[in-house]
C-alpha cells in the first residue's frame, strides 16, 4: 500500500515538475557510466604495468641476442628462438638443481604443516598455565628480524657441524612458525569446542582428536600452510647461500644467482632461466589462488 | 580489623590446585606446543644469548674470543665509514619505500574494491607479482632495468625521456630497487581489500546523499576505516624495509655494494663483516643495534598510532 503510494507520488512529481529533474537523473547516470568506463581504463591500464615485466622477460627469453642489443628493441620476437631454453637447461644444469631444491622443499613443506598444526592445536583448545605468556611469546619472535639471530645460528650450525648440509635448512621447519601457527590457531578457534568434548567423553586423547578430527577439519589451513612454506622454500636464497658452498648441492636460487653473475647480459639465457624458475610458483598461483587470499585474509581479517 | 581484613583475601590461593584431570590436561598442553619451545630455545633465544655476549668480543669462529668491551660498538660510529654508509642507504631507502609501497597498497585495494564484471580477474593480475619472489625476480628486474636494453628506458624513450642508467648510476639504485618493490604491492592490497570488504555500503549511500563526492569519500570514510590495517602495514613494511639484503646481494654480485657504495645496506655490510671479513664479535654487535633499532621504530609507530589509528 505504502509502495504504491509512493510510487504514484513520485510519478505525478515527474509528470507535473519541469523536465529538469530527469535531466539532472539523466545527467547523472552519464556521469555514472562515464565514471565506470574511467575505473576500466585504469584497471586495464595498471594491469598492463604490472603484466609488462613478466611478458617483457618471456619475450626476451625467446629472442636471439641479436634482437635484443637492436634499438629501438622488439616487443615480441621475430624469430622465436626456443633453443634458448634448451641452452639454458644444459648450462644451469636445471635439472639437478630443481632435484635439490625440491628435496629441501618437500622437507620444508612437510615440517612447517605438522609441527604447526600440533602447536597450533595445543594453544587453542587445551588449558594450560603459562599459555598466555608462552602465546605472547610466539607473537614477540615475529618481531625479531631474521639477521639478528643469523650469525650465531651459523656459529651454532657449525659446532654441530651441519654447515654443507639441508639440515640447517630443513630441521628449524618441524619446530613451528609464529607466523603460522598464528594462522592456524585462528582457524582452530573458529571450531566448536563440543565436537572435542564429546570425543573426550567417548575416551578420546587429544592425539586422537588433534590427528583424526582436527586435521581433516583444517584441511583448507593446512593447504594454506603448505603452499605458503613451499613457496618461501622454492624462493629461499639466504638460507642456501648461507649454508651450501659444494655446486652439486646448489638450489634453484644459488644456481640462477651463480648463472647470472657467469653471463652477465645474455639476457635471452638469464630470462630464459628466470622464466623456469618462476613457473613452479605462478602455476601454483593460478591453481591454488584461493589458498593464497585466504592465508592474506585470515591474518588480515585479525590484525591492527 | 581492617588490616587483617585486608590481608585475608590475599592468603587465600587464587588459583586453586590443579585436580588430575588438569594436571593431565596441563601435559597434554605442553605436549603440543613443546615444538615451540625447543625451536624458540635451539634457535632463538640461545643464538641471541650467544650473540649478545659475542657482541662484546673479537670473535673470529676459529680461533679468538676475548672480552673487548663496547669497542665494537664505539668503532661502528667512530672509526667505520662503510657502516655509517650502510646505515644512511638503509633509512634513505625506508624513508622512501614505507610510505610508497603503503600507497600503492591502499591505492590497488581502492581501484579494486568495487563491484563491477571481471573484477576477480583484475585481483588476480594485482597479486601475481606480489607472489613472485627470489633470484629470478632480481635477475628479471635487472634485465628490465638495463641501460640500453631494458623495458624501462624503452617504455621512456617512446615519450622522448632519456632514461638514467638506474643499476649503474649512484643516484638511481635505490629509487630502481624501490620502483621494484612497488611492482609487488599487491599482498599490502589483499589486507586493504579484505577490510574494505567489510565496509556497509550504506556508509558511502549516504554520505552521496550528503553531496559527498569520490575524493571526500575516500578522505572521510575509507581511508579512517583502514587505519588499523594502514599501521599494521607500517610497521612491518619498516621492520621489513630495514632488512633489505637479498636484492642489494644479487644485483651487486655478491654483495659488493654496487656503484659508490649506493646498495651497500646494513645488513648487507654486517654479512661482509660476518662471513666474508669472519669479523663475527663486530657483525653481532651490529645485529644488536639493528635489533635496538627496530625496537625503537615499533615503539616509535606504537606510540604515534592513536594520533591517527581510529580503532
Amino acid at each position: 500500500m505504502i509502495e504504491s503510494s509512493k510510487t504514484d507520488y513520485s510519478q505525478k512529481n515527474m509528470s507535473s515538475e519541469s523536465n529538469a529533474q530527469s535531466k539532472y537523473f539523466k545527467s547523472k547516470k552519464r556521469q555514472e557510466q562515464l565514471g565506470k568506463i574511467a575505473i576500466y581504463v585504469i584497471l586495464i591500464l595498471v594491469s598492463l604495468i604490472l603484466l609488462a615485466p613478466l611478458v617483457w622477460m618471456l619475450s626476451t627469453s625467446l629472442k636471439p641476442m641479436s634482437e635484443i642489443v637492436r634499438f629501438p628493441p622488439t616487443i615480441l620476437p621475430e624469430t622465436f628462438v626456443w633453443q634458448n631454453y634448451l641452452d639454458t637447461i644444459q648450462a644451469f644444469p636445471f635439472f639437478k638443481y630443481m632435484g635439490n631444491t625440491l628435496f629441501i622443499t618437500g622437507f620444508v613443506v612437510l615440517g612447517n604443516v605438522f609441527s604447526n598444526s600440533f602447536i597450533a592445536y595445543g594453544f587453542a583448545k587445551i588449558e594450560f598455565p603459562g599459555k598466555k605468556i608462552l602465546f605472547a611469546l610466539v607473537l614477540a619472535t615475529m618481531m625479531v628480524p631474521g639477521f639478528v639471530t643469523m650469525i650465531p645460528q651459523y656459529i651454532l650450525f657449525t659446532r654441530i657441524n651441519w654447515v654443507g648440509t639441508y639440515l640447517p635448512l630443513i630441521v628449524p621447519a618441524f619446530f613451528g612458525s609464529a607466523f603460522n601457527i598464528f594462522l592456524l590457531r585462528q582457524f582452530y578457534l573458529s571450531i566448536n569446542n563440543e565436537l572435542i568434548e564429546a570425543a573426550q567423553i567417548d575416551g578420546a586423547n587429544h592425539l586422537y582428536i588433534w590427528s583424526h578430527l582436527m586435521v581433516p577439519l583444517t584441511k583448507p589451513a593446512l593447504i594454506t600452510v603448505g603452499i605458503m612454506s613451499f613457496n618461501g622454500a622454492w624462493n629461499d636464497f639466504l638460507g642456501p647461500l648461507l649454508y651450501i658452498s659444494k655446486e652439486d648441492m646448489y638450489t634453484l636460487q644459488i644456481g640462477l644467482q651463480s648463472f647470472s653473475n657467469q653471463s652477465t647480459t645474455q639476457w635471452n639465457y638469464l630470462m630464459a632461466g628466470a622464466t623456469l624458475v618462476l613457473i613452479p610458483s605462478i602455476l601454483l598461483f593460478f591453481f591454488a589462488q584461493k589458498y593464497f587470499i585466504e592465508g592474506m585474509d585470515l591474518t588480515g581479517g585479525t590484525k591492527g | 580489623m581492617a588490616a587483617e581484613q585486608r590481608i585475608e583475601p590475599k592468603k587465600k590461593p587464587k588459583r586453586q590446585k590443579m585436580n588430575k584431570r588438569q594436571k593431565k590436561e596441563a601435559l597434554w598442553g605442553l605436549l603440543f606446543v613443546s615444538p615451540f619451545i625447543i625451536g624458540f630455545l635451539a634457535f632463538m633465544l640461545l643464538p641471541m644469548a650467544f650473540s649478545f655476549i659475542g657482541s662484546f668480543t673479537n670473535y673470529n669462529i676459529t680461533s679468538r674470543m676475548d672480552f673487548i668491551g663496547f669497542e665494537n660498538f664505539t668503532r661502528m660510529f667512530t672509526n667505520d665509514q662503510l657502516f655509517l654508509t650502510s646505515l644512511y642507504n638503509t633509512v634513505f631507502y625506508v624513508v622512501l619505500n614505507v610510505p610508497l609501497t603503503t600507497a600503492g597498497g591502499v591505492f590497488l585495494a581502492v581501484l579494486l574494491n568495487r563491484k563491477i564484471r571481471g573484477i576477480s580477474i583484475f585481483r588476480t593480475i594485482f597479486y601475481l607479482p606480489a607472489i613472485l619472489s627470489g633470484v629470478a625476480v632480481y635477475v628479471l628486474w635487472m634485465q628490465l632495468l638495463s641501460p640500453s636494453s631494458g623495458l624501462i628506458n624503452t617504455v621512456l624513450s617512446w615519450v622522448g625521456i632519456a632514461g638514467p642508467s638506474w643499476l649503474f648510476d649512484p643516484n638511481w639504485t635505490k629509487p630502481a630497487l624501490i620502483l621494484m618493490r612497488l611492482w609487488s604491492v599487491g599482498g599490502a592490497m589483499l589486507l586493504y581489500l579484505a577490510t574494505l570488504q567489510n565496509v556497509p555500503i550504506q556508509l558511502y549511500e549516504s554520505a552521496e546523499v550528503d553531496g559527498a563526492g569520490p575524493f571526500k569519500k575516500l578522505r572521510h570514510i575509507t581511508l579512517p576505516l583502514i587505519t588499523p590495517i594502514i599501521f599494521y602495514d607500517v610497521i612491518t613494511s619498516t621492520i621489513g624495509a630495514f632488512q633489505i639484503f637479498q636484492e642489494a646481494y644479487v644485483m651487486t654480485e655478491n654483495g659488493t655494494g654496487g656503484p659508490a657504495n649506493s646498495l651497500l645496506f646494513y645488513n648487507l655490510h654486517m654479512w661482509n663483516k660476518a662471513f666474508v671479513a669472519f669479523d663475527m664479535g663486530y657483525a653481532m654487535a651490529m645485529s644488536l643495534v639493528l635489533f635496538a633499532i627496530v625496537i625503537v621504530l615499533t615503539f616509535i609507530n606504537l606510540k604515534l598510532a592513536p594520533r591517527w589509528v581510529h580503532y
